[in-house]
């Protein structure tokens, strides 16, 4: 289906749907009276849903090309899409009783439907062009939304940072897509790996540099060493519900579309393989020793964030040299997004308390929250039966089967290291007597919201506590799903 | 439907146990734990039936299966065999043993039992288990449950002291596990087809020589024995893997203690046994010797170390170091394919797991007197006691049967358990028995010298209203010591089911 004349619209349905429902939201939200603002989450989650119900369409259709060969219809693109979008909707329910003092509440639900937009045309792309796209749409929404808390200097640090790096590293990557565009004559990944591939040398130096440029965006997206550095002060600053939307979204596109892009690359050019590993033993190192220092519960997650990001590197250095490479990338990210947000659910209906120290007591104030973010620690450690520990098995394995075997190893090493500050946040939930501010249930941060609009936060929290432990009982259903999945081309 | 029902009863158990409905705390103290002693006692029931339907074929029984991960080649598969089935009871026997005892819940009743009987579930699990990855899931999740009950209702001489000992029994066995994991990845990359199945990897061997070249397979295998072995010295624990041990034991309560010894030490020798005597016999025979020496220093270090000891519990947890060192003798004997006679290594090999059970037995009991001790005293220092003889009877009885049980006395399952393994470790390194015997003659020194300090001499004036055991104290510690005297006596009935698998083991 790479029709060459004539725009398969079809293909891009649910890109459509979500395009057509931000620009909605945002006529909502300039439009609707202050009282009817609420309508504009609803809309955001109907635009949601529509999208989803269209790739799970996509996903009995076959895998293929379209729009002559720049768009990616392959399962890999099609789950990740659907993984975004399950994301988003999480963030939409986590969202709602976060923002609804802010005069802007309507037009942050556009902000965050283009972030997803971004990350999904990112999941898709299989052109330069379309990379780029995808990498500034989503850091453009991305920025604005770190920065939403107008009044907070912590956000707007966060905003300034994130936005900082993204420009230097997305001015680097367009650098290296045109002198990519230069060697190969054409855009398209497809043509461009037989282009690469007949290049002797594979091209040589102006290759390496190229593809180096290149891959330093999509480093910062996914939030690798050493463009990591905005992903702490994200997740501190930023409001919650972003934060947990951030450090998760552009991740899963980019990965996707990084291993699309590792494909084509020549291995003589670019040693990928090698710089894939690297990157993933020090990025998972650097996430784990900083994380080890921090008092700040968002700001530990943050480092966390990082160091996951490092052990989904792992799958990306296999590729094409064991079959658990990719569905454990996509089984991991899963697994890693769901717990993500289950630990920034947590903080958000614990608003303003970031100390490690007013954690302290949690399982007996409230142990159903204190329970959701012991699932989601130890999923992010990695503890069988959930869904954490399939996804690192997976990707262990991987590693090990493509002759990654001392980057295995590191990643064990790192996981034992990992415990150390989950168990400092989470001893002292279980053991430590209920703090202050906890035992006296001071809200920090204005008076609660009125409980139907917390009831969403609450809802978010529990569905992605149950989603980390069902993907890890029912592991198989995944799996078998992303079995026969392909990265074209 | 047996062994799963064994695995599901005591997890709904403590589910519902979790979500009890609060009435006046006395009440609920008492409902809470009847209602956990039923459900722990099922599988103890579950189990005694299995035992009566054991067969001893040699091979996997009882077996029960079905479709998990098929794309990962994992199964739910649970069964027994010779080696599993005593363990099993074992775990379900001092489950049951410490969910009854009195100990102080610091009010949180519901969470104890509840933590209880989920971490017994996980306990029968990985001795059940006859799937790699299952049981790797149970062998972790076994690691949380005891990290949280040593954290909570530890004791100290400071709050964060038993936090402290929690983090770092769960920093050190998780590190072995995961160097379990990723051997367990390498075991299963090179089955064909991929599987999890242990007895589907037992029948293929895949780290042979035949399927890697040279003897005893290459670097492969080495690299995947020592990744296990990691795993199973820490939780045995050998030397100079122990150091997680005492501080574990001491602070944690008595009934948690008894659990950690007389059970999650288990599952490092089982591990031994059942993963890597049974499916790398050739490169396990390679390490063989250095495990022996391993071994003995374990023996001797930790009798020499719980003689020094001057603090009651701490005693007691070095003894489980030196007895877990009789254990890895007599597997150490056993691995070993070319000296020695067949009959000699299964000897040693059925000598190890009666070690297990006995030690389990004796040790469990012996944790728990030192909980009643700690109950009436606040303290475990041996120099506070003295006399006690006179005042309670039955605790001096019964921690006497213990401490002779523990040093090997004859008429007791100690004795059983330690000749067999220096018998059978004769035939095999006849130094390296030589040298372990010098554990049990310094074992008898501290265990002599332990029930003079506690029992003989002046009675210090505070322990002038020493309280006596409880009815419930004494069944308890009868039922355990009991057991210790009939093995003891009368071994047969255990000896046959650990030699119909330890015989075909050996024979491989």
């Amino acid at each position: 289906m790479s029709g060459s004349h004539g725009m398969p619209v079809g293909t891009v349905a649910l890109e459509l749907a979500v395009l057509v429902g931000a620009v909605v939201v945002l006529l909502w939200a300039l439009f609707a009276p202050r009282r009817l603002q609420g309508g504009a989450p609803v809309l955001a989650a109907v635009s949601l849903a529509t999208a989803a119900v269209l790739a799970a369409r996509q996903l009995a259709g076959a895998e293929a090309l379209t729009f002559s060969g720049t768009y990616s219809l392959d399962g890999a693109a099609v789950w990740a899409k659907l993984l975004i979008l399950a994301v988003t909707a999480v963030t939409v329910a986590l969202s709602v009783a976060w923002l609804r003092t802010d005069r802007r509440f309507g037009e942050y639900f556009t902000l965050l439907l283009f972030a997803a937009l971004g990350a999904i045309l990112l999941a898709g792309a299989a052109d330069l062009m379309e990379l780029i796209l995808g990498v500034l749409l989503s850091s453009a929404a991305s920025y604005v939304l770190a920065g939403y808390h107008r009044t907070s200097r912590l956000a707007g640090e966060a905003a300034i940072k994130y936005y900082l790096l993204g420009a230097l590293t997305n001015g680097l990557m367009l650098y290296g897509a045109a002198l990519l565009f230069g060697v190969a004559g054409t855009t398209t990944f497809a043509t461009m790996g037989p282009v690469l591939a007949a290049l002797t040398d594979g091209g040589g130096w102006t290759v390496a540099v190229a593809a180096a440029l290149l891959v330093m965006g999509l480093v910062f997206k996914i939030g690798a060493v050493p463009a990591h550095a905005w992903m702490p002060d994200v997740a501190e600053g930023s409001p919650a519900p972003a934060a947990a939307f951030l450090t998760v979204a552009g991740k899963v596109g980019a990965l996707v579309v990084l291993a699309r892009l590792f494909q084509v690359l020549p291995e003589a050019g670019f040693a990928w393989r090698a710089v894939a590993a690297g990157l993933a033993a020090a990025t998972m190192t650097l996430g784990n020793l900083a994380a080890l220092w921090q008092d700040d519960v968002r700001r530990l997650l943050g480092w966390s964030s990082v160091s996951q990001t490092g052990y989904a590197l792992m799958a990306l250095a296999c590729l094409g040299r064991s079959a658990l490479a990719v569905p454990g990338l996509l089984f991991f990210l899963a697994a890693y997004a769901f717990a993500n947000l289950a630990a920034f659910g947590v903080v958000i209906r614990l608003r303003g308390l970031t100390g490690r120290a007013s954690y302290s007591g949690l399982a007996r104030a409230r142990p159903a929250l204190a329970l959701a973010l012991a699932v989601s620690f130890l999923s992010l450690l990695g503890i069988p039966p959930l869904a954490g520990f399939v996804g690192k098995l997976a990707l262990f394995g991987a590693a090990i089967e493509a002759g990654f075997t001392w980057l295995a190893v590191v990643a064990a090493v790192n996981t034992v290291v990992s415990i150390a500050y989950y168990a400092r946040v989470l001893g002292p939930v279980y053991f430590g007597e209920p703090s202050k501010l906890l035992a006296e249930e001071t809200p920090v941060l204005g008076p609660p919201p009125p409980s139907w609009w917390a009831r969403w936060a609450t809802a978010g929290t529990a569905i992605s506590a149950l989603a980390v432990v069902a993907l890890g009982l029912a592991a198989e259903w995944l799996l078998a799903a992303f079995a026969g999945v392909r990265i074209l081309p | 439907m047996l062994l799963t029902l064994s695995l599901v009863v005591p997890l709904a158990g403590a589910v519902l146990v979790a979500v009890w409905p609060r009435r006046t705390p006395e009440r609920d103290a008492r409902t809470l734990r009847a209602v956990a002693a039923v459900f722990a006692a099922v599988p103890l029931v579950l189990l005694a039936a299995a035992w009566a339907r054991f067969q001893g074929t040699g091979g996997f029984e009882q077996v029960e299966h079905a479709a998990w991960i098929p794309s990962l080649g994992v199964g739910y598969t649970v069964g027994v065999d010779g080696f599993s089935l005593p363990l099993a009871a074992l775990t379900a026997l001092l489950f049951v043993a410490s969910i009854v005892y009195p100990v102080d819940r610091k009010g949180r009743e519901r969470e104890y039992y509840a933590l209880f009987l989920f971490l017994e579930a996980v306990s029968l699990g990985v001795f059940l288990a006859l799937d790699l990855f299952l049981f790797y899931v149970f062998w972790d999740l076994s690691l949380v449950g005891m990290y949280f009950l040593i954290g909570v209702w530890g004791h100290g001489t400071r709050p964060e002291r038993a936090r402290r000992s929690a983090l770092k029994f769960f920093l050190y066995t998780l590190a072995g596990s995961l160097a379990m994991l990723l051997a367990i990845l390498g075991l299963y990359l090179s089955t064909e087809p991929r599987t999890m199945d242990m007895a589907a990897i037992i029948a293929q061997q895949p780290l042979s020589a035949d399927h890697v070249g040279g003897g005893g397979g290459g670097w492969l295998a080495t690299l995947v024995f020592v990744g296990f072995a990691i795993a199973f010295a820490i939780k045995t624990p050998m030397v100079p893997f122990h150091t997680w041990l005492p501080p574990a034991h001491v602070d944690a309560p008595a009934p948690a203690s008894t659990i950690l010894a007389g059970v999650l030490l288990k599952m490092g020798t089982y591990g031994f046994v059942r993963i890597l005597l049974s499916m790398m016999p050739e490169t396990f025979q390679r390490f063989a010797f250095p495990l022996g020496v391993l071994a003995v220093v374990s023996i001797v270090y930790g009798a020499l170390v719980a003689l020094a000891q001057g603090n009651l519990k701490r005693r007691i947890a070095y003894t489980s170091v030196n007895h877990m060192g009789y254990t890895m003798l007599g597997i150490a004997a056993a691995a070993s394919l070319w000296a020695g006679d067949v009959a000699a290594r299964s000897l040693a090999l059925t000598g190890a797991t009666v070690e297990m059970v006995a030690h389990g037995l004796i040790t469990g009991a012996l944790f728990l007197i030192s909980g009643s001790v700690w109950a009436r005293a606040e303290t475990y220092e041996l120099s506070d006691f003295g006399g006690l003889a006179s005042r309670a009877p039955a605790l001096t009885l019964l921690t006497s049967i213990a401490a002779f049980a523990s040093l090997g006395l004859p008429g007791l399952a100690g004795f059983v358990a330690e000749f067999q393994v220096f018998v059978g470790g004769f035939g095999v390194y006849p130094w390296l028995a030589g040298i372990g015997l010098l554990g049990i003659l310094i074992t008898a020194a501290l265990f002599l010298h332990l029930l003079q300090k506690l029992f003989l001499g002046e009675l210090p004036e505070r322990w002038r209203e020493w309280p006596r055991l409880a009815p419930l104290e004494v069944a308890v510690l009868g039922v355990l010591l009991a057991l210790v005297v009939w093995i003891g006596v009368y071994p047969r009935w255990l000896l046959d089911v650990i030699e119909s698998a330890a015989t075909v083991l050996v024979a491989r």
